[in-house]
């Protein structure tokens, strides 16, 4: 299958454009580089240059290798250009850091993998502090493509197995840096830099919290080693403001399969290996498991609901979700209860379903609708409704998800 | 034996009150003079866990995932369950995360 523009050029045509693009942009890079410099030596800011640093690549395949390395117009064996000498002058003066160290920063390749909360900040101050070669690997923009599960793999990959389009991705790259959001991307990526034996900086973050660990590098463990065994699905995702950053960890385990001395694991293992079903879960966060708690009887589509508000039908539409979700959008008219406080408030769900019935003309009983954010929430909301006694309880399918789908596609995504 | 206990990464959340922090006293485990660390963790277990204890421990040990330190120090270099505790040791029980 042909992914996007459709075009029947052959493919040596696209490579000698794409070369002969290259090849225009280094040059743009230079000139820039020069006019950026002639106009730091006047100035005293920073000026708006952020831009033009290092070799920030992203297109919309959505994983993107850097080929060309030493940038920054940082030559390797003459003194530094006046404007580097500027730009990275603080780096220069740190006695620690020196000329050496950002010479080094300048031929060093680094492949941050996921572009999110984590991979952004990382990328753009690697990108600011010199980094000569830098990779974003983030599925997030391959949207017209399937690959939005996929962060790691590029439109040219489809049909080839996941894990070879990440060790390709990897490969042209000294360090690779996970900025990714599930457990089995995680495992993968570190096994993947075990095989290509490559330092792996992982981040992970929630909240306002987050972890730091740098993995296999001189000596130290591997994701595995620290986690042989994956948590269990519904392990506690909340996180702490105690990281493991500037603990002493083990080293390298023996033992461990994937980097341990008699580790038998191949590039084709690598290859073959389920990293979904090895940790039970999905490298998506947006497949979230759905429940499935009722009977037919007791759950209505979101067209449903729509026609049954065109109908004028009596009813009560109950938003289970926390306030603070419910403040960000919300369908007018309804009632905010949370579901973790849904079983004190019955009283009050009482008093507004009378209410409701009170104020509507037709006399009949008034439903009771139950919403939430994707529809698993309702269910429970639902199921609990349903014993306490409020008999014409239902939840809408799919939640407001659902209803920005198939009803109102105004109605905000969040 | 007087300990303090940190539980970080979501573990905080199994106690009571979420409270992170633990200023504990442990006895030693019977016929035991001394508290290891597979006794430490069958009695946080019994005496601090209030929910979900399949969500702390597996087996004798903690469950895959979380990280265990001795005084910061990770506890497999330590002696893992046989590690032995002395008096003020600080002991950190982390869940990894793994958000992006």
């Amino acid at each position: 299958m042909a992914g996007g523009g459709g075009c029947g050029r052959s493919r040596e045509a696209i490579e000698g454009e794409l070369r002969k693009l290259r090849a225009e942009r280094e040059e743009l890079d230079s000139r820039i580089r020069q006019l950026e410099s002639q106009l730091e030596v006047g100035s005293t800011g920073v000026g708006g240059a952020v831009a033009a640093k290092g070799a920030v690549d992203s297109s919309c395949d959505g994983s993107v290798a850097c080929r060309s390395r030493g940038g920054n117009g940082f030559a390797p064996d003459s003194g530094l250009p006046a404007d580097m000498i500027y730009r990275y002058s603080r780096h220069l003066l740190l006695p620690d850091f020196g000329v050496e160290g950002q010479r080094k920063l300048s031929h060093s390749s680094i492949l941050v993998v996921g572009a999110g909360g984590l991979g952004s900040p990382v990328a753009l101050y690697l990108a600011a502090c010199g980094v000569g070669c830098l990779g974003i690997v983030d599925g997030d923009d391959v949207e017209l493509n399937n690959l939005h599960r996929q962060i790691i793999h590029k439109e040219a990959y489809v049909g080839q197995p996941k894990v070879k389009s990440a060790a390709d991705a990897c490969r042209e790259y000294d360090i690779v840096v996970d900025a990714t959001d599930n457990l089995p991307t995680r495992y993968m990526i570190s096994d993947c830099c075990v095989l290509l034996n490559k330092p792996l900086v992982s981040g992970a973050a929630l909240g306002l919290e987050g972890q730091l660990t740098v993995y296999h590098h001189n000596g130290s463990p591997c994701y595995r080693c620290l986690f042989p065994s994956p948590p269990p699905v519904a392990a506690c995702q909340r996180c702490s403001d105690s990281g493991v950053l500037g603990v002493k960890l083990r080293g390298s385990l023996p033992d461990c399969t994937i980097c341990g001395k008699n580790s038998v694991f191949t590039e084709q293992d690598f290859q073959k290996f389920d990293y979904e079903s090895f940790t039970q879960s999905p490298m998506s966060d947006k497949t979230a498991p759905s429940v499935n708690l009722l009977p037919e009887s007791a759950r209505i589509t979101s067209r449903d609901y729509k026609r049954l508000v065109d109908n004028g039908e009596p009813h009560l539409l109950l938003d289970v979700r926390p306030t603070h979700h419910f403040q960000i959008a919300s369908i007018s008219p309804s009632l905010n209860i949370p579901l973790s406080m849904l079983e004190e408030k019955l009283p009050m769900l009482e008093t507004s379903l009378k209410e409701t019935g009170a104020a509507s003309a037709s006399g009949k009983e008034p439903s009771l609708v139950v919403l939430c954010r994707r529809g698993n929430d309702s269910q429970i909301a639902v199921k609990l409704l349903l014993e306490k006694g409020f008999a014409s309880a239902k939840d809408i399918i799919g939640g407001l998800q659902a209803w920005g789908q198939d009803v109102d596609p105004d109605f905000p995504v969040y | 034996m007087h300990l303090t206990l940190e539980f970080g990464g979501g573990l905080e959340l199994l106690l009571e009150n979420s409270t992170k922090v633990h200023k504990v006293e442990v006895p030693p485990q019977d016929g035991e003079n001394m508290v290891t660390m597979k006794g430490l963790l069958s009695w946080v277990k019994a005496n601090l866990i209030k929910e979900r204890p399949e969500m702390f421990v597996k087996g004798d040990s903690v469950r895959p995932g979380v990280l265990a330190l001795i005084n910061d120090c990770d506890w497999e270099l330590c002696g893992g369950l046989d590690a032995e505790l002395e008096e003020k040791d600080v002991v950190v029980f982390i869940s990894t995360l793994h958000g992006g």
